[in-house]
């Protein structure tokens, strides 16, 4: 426990204790004469009083993770860089369109998001098709190895990447000269072993008599998996394309060791090439940074607030607790 | 013939043994398992693991004990054992010993300030009712975006005459933050910390539902405050999560490349803020010298389970 940071958990509940200490003990004794059976009830009220410190807290933090992304995304609009407070406001005078078309002409955004897209629909592709078979064979078929093959997907998870940069880079690059090709990119991470993980967590909790009787009716294997498995399985798909997303869109060291072409390099890798190097030269280097910033971020934000329900604690939770 | 006297014993089978030849069939079926297609359904799988990442992970090794060069597809060059040598001259490197002290720098300030944070921020997102899916989303924004688009922000945000410093005003920093060589590392830190913050409270949020209620409703009732609840239920209860936060926040500090590359522009200044997955790409990737790099990466992860066998005892205390 000594390497827990005491101080700002102290601080924090120190400030909101009197007043909800206050409310817990009047909360706890209303409810139990009126219905002693409804828990629920009774649980969700002590939440409701206990949550205004707690409100505040999230409030702040929300403030701290969003105000960046509001900041980039006014700094991509202005026509010169404004630092002061005051800049952190609109201001009609000093908003243009001139940054994103200013990175456009030193790097190819379109370009850069197709690639990112390749790079990861390729990804999510190999994740998903091969995925859910080994998936559903951990979890619901019979077979010898099936120990080793779920052992070995454990392990793989600890295997940490910064080992095996070299080897892959002298394998991938040297060895098959797969240097700027799509397939060099994807290969480390074809398979996310995450995403294999979720699958057969979502497979293990459908009732095995379920395919034992498909199987009694003549049913093949890959039959069960598309007709019966498959479809009853869809969130799955969807938290592992989630969770697949992350990965390569947003990588950075290895394309970028893949990489030297920039027709085909994924837009993270261009922006940063275009930040330590050709930022300088340029009129208003961070307005053409941010607007290149706005672009690679944009996809990722809008498909995790669109998808989010399908992103919550249990999905992830089952996912990595083992 | 063999494969089925093999699988006799194998199996375990005791009717296996009073069947006559007519069953072989099905004995070989069962040798396989009841489903045998299930291997060739993990096939892929086996194979992508064994090809990109098994394989890869001994050649590391071989490469650490070799000299080692760069080589055009096909051409065969002498590579020869040089036991102990690209460990002694990665060890002996002071800039490899600052990139390692470096992370632990880095460790002290992320390691605590995450667990600490996620733990207080989800125990939060757990209380309240309103706006939660609103708070939830806006904690793991940053962690789905792609670092080198948020750099770019942050960078703005600290330089010399960034947003930060001209609200401190006099007590900015000088030199500023990325370029202090003081502040430069505590700074990537601080930013991994909110970078990654989003994914530890949703593992906590994950751990936190695992806690009964009637939990804090009997402790409630015998008269302990909030302040004792956590300490006694909520810590206890998400010792597991704790562990793995703590263990996977170190592998992600371990394995910093990005941030120094891009917010402290290739480590500076002066090696203030190198990490050692950077020098592993600037000596064997720029340099060309896999070998030292191997070995440095090897360092590295004995490093980092040494130090995650100390944190799961202290995390991890009394569960073993």
């Amino acid at each position: 426990m000594s390497i827990f940071n005491k101080t700002p958990l102290r601080n924090d509940d120190d400030a909101r204790r009197p007043g909800a200490g206050a409310h817990e003990g009047a909360t706890s004794e209303a409810p139990t004469p009126v219905a002693p059976a409804s828990r629920k009830g009774s649980s969700v009220a002590k939440r409701k009083n206990l949550g205004v410190g707690s409100f505040v807290l999230l409030a702040l933090g929300a403030f701290v993770f969003l105000f960046p992304f509001y900041y980039m995304f006014i700094g991509s609009l202005q026509t010169s860089p404004d630092t002061s407070v005051a800049g952190a406001f609109p201001s009609p005078a000093n908003i243009t369109g001139e940054n994103y078309s200013n990175i456009n002409n030193s790097i190819d955004l379109l370009k850069g998001l197709v690639n990112s897209g390749i790079f990861t629909g390729g990804v999510i592709f190999f994740t998903v098709v091969f995925g859910l078979l080994v998936g559903y064979a951990l979890a619901q078929m019979q077979f010898r190895g099936k120990g080793v093959v779920f052992g070995m997907m454990l392990l793989v998870q600890m295997i940490p990447f910064q080992l095996l940069l070299i080897p892959l880079y002298v394998m991938i690059v040297r060895d098959y000269g797969l240097a700027d090709t799509y397939l060099g990119m994807i290969l480390p991470f074809a398979i996310n072993s995450t995403a294999v993980f979720v699958f057969r967590q979502y497979f293990m909790q459908l009732p095995s008599t379920l395919f034992e009787a498909a199987r009694i009716d003549g049913a093949s294997e890959l039959r069960i998996l598309w007709q019966i498995a498959i479809p009853l399985v869809r969130p799955a798909i969807v938290t592992a394309i989630l969770l697949t997303f992350i990965g390569p869109w947003n990588e950075f060291l290895w394309p970028f060791l893949v990489t030297k072409d920039q027709a085909i390099q994924p837009l993270a890798v261009s922006l940063a090439n275009y930040i330590s190097n050709i930022a300088a030269t340029a009129s208003n280097p961070f307005g053409a940074i941010l607007a290149g910033a706005c672009v690679l971020a944009a996809p990722a934000v809008a498909l995790f607030i669109f998808f989010q329900r399908q992103f919550i604690s249990t999905n992830i939770g089952s996912s990595v607790k083992g | 013939m063999s494969l089925r006297s093999a699988g006799g014993p194998a199996t375990g089978d005791t009717a296996g043994r009073t069947v006559d030849q007519r069953q072989a069939p099905r004995k070989r079926k069962n040798f396989l398992g009841r489903q045998p297609l299930g291997l060739l359904f993990s096939a892929p799988y086996v194979i992508f693991v064994l090809a990109v990442l098994a394989y890869p992970l001994g050649y590391a090794v071989y490469i650490s004990f070799h000299q080692f060069f760069f080589t055009a597809p096909g051409v065969q060059v002498d590579r020869p054992f040089v036991g102990l040598d690209n460990y002694i001259s990665v060890l002996s490197d002071p800039e490899v010993q600052r990139s390692f002290a470096n992370i632990g720098v880095f460790l002290i300030i992320n390691v605590p300030l995450t667990v600490g944070l996620s733990l207080v921020l989800a125990n939060a997102l757990n209380r309240v009712t309103r706006l939660k899916t609103f708070f939830r989303v806006s904690y793991y924004v940053p962690y789905v975006t792609a670092s080198v688009a948020v750099v770019g922000v942050w960078l703005f945000l600290f330089q010399q005459d960034g947003l930060v410093n001209s609200i401190l005003g006099p007590l900015a920093p000088n030199p500023s933050w990325l370029t202090n060589s003081w502040l430069a590392m505590p700074t990537v830190a601080l930013y991994v910390t909110w970078k990654q913050l989003g994914f530890f409270i949703l593992l906590y949020l994950a751990a936190l539902q695992n806690i009964p209620d009637e939990l804090y409703e009997s402790a409630s009732v015998d008269g302990g405050n909030k302040w004792v609840q956590f300490w006694n239920i909520t810590v206890p209860g998400v010792r597991s999560a704790s562990v793995l936060v703590t263990l996977l926040a170190t592998i992600t500090g371990a394995n910093l490349f990005t941030e120094p590359y891009l917010l402290t522009g290739g480590g500076g200044p002066d090696g203030a803020s190198t990490s050692p997955v950077f020098l592993m790409y600037q000596k064997g990737i720029l340099q060309g010298n896999p070998d030292v790099a191997a070995a440095l990466g090897v360092v590295l992860v004995i490093g980092v389970l040494l130090i995650a066998l100390i944190q799961k005892r202290l995390v991890g205390g009394k569960e073993d």
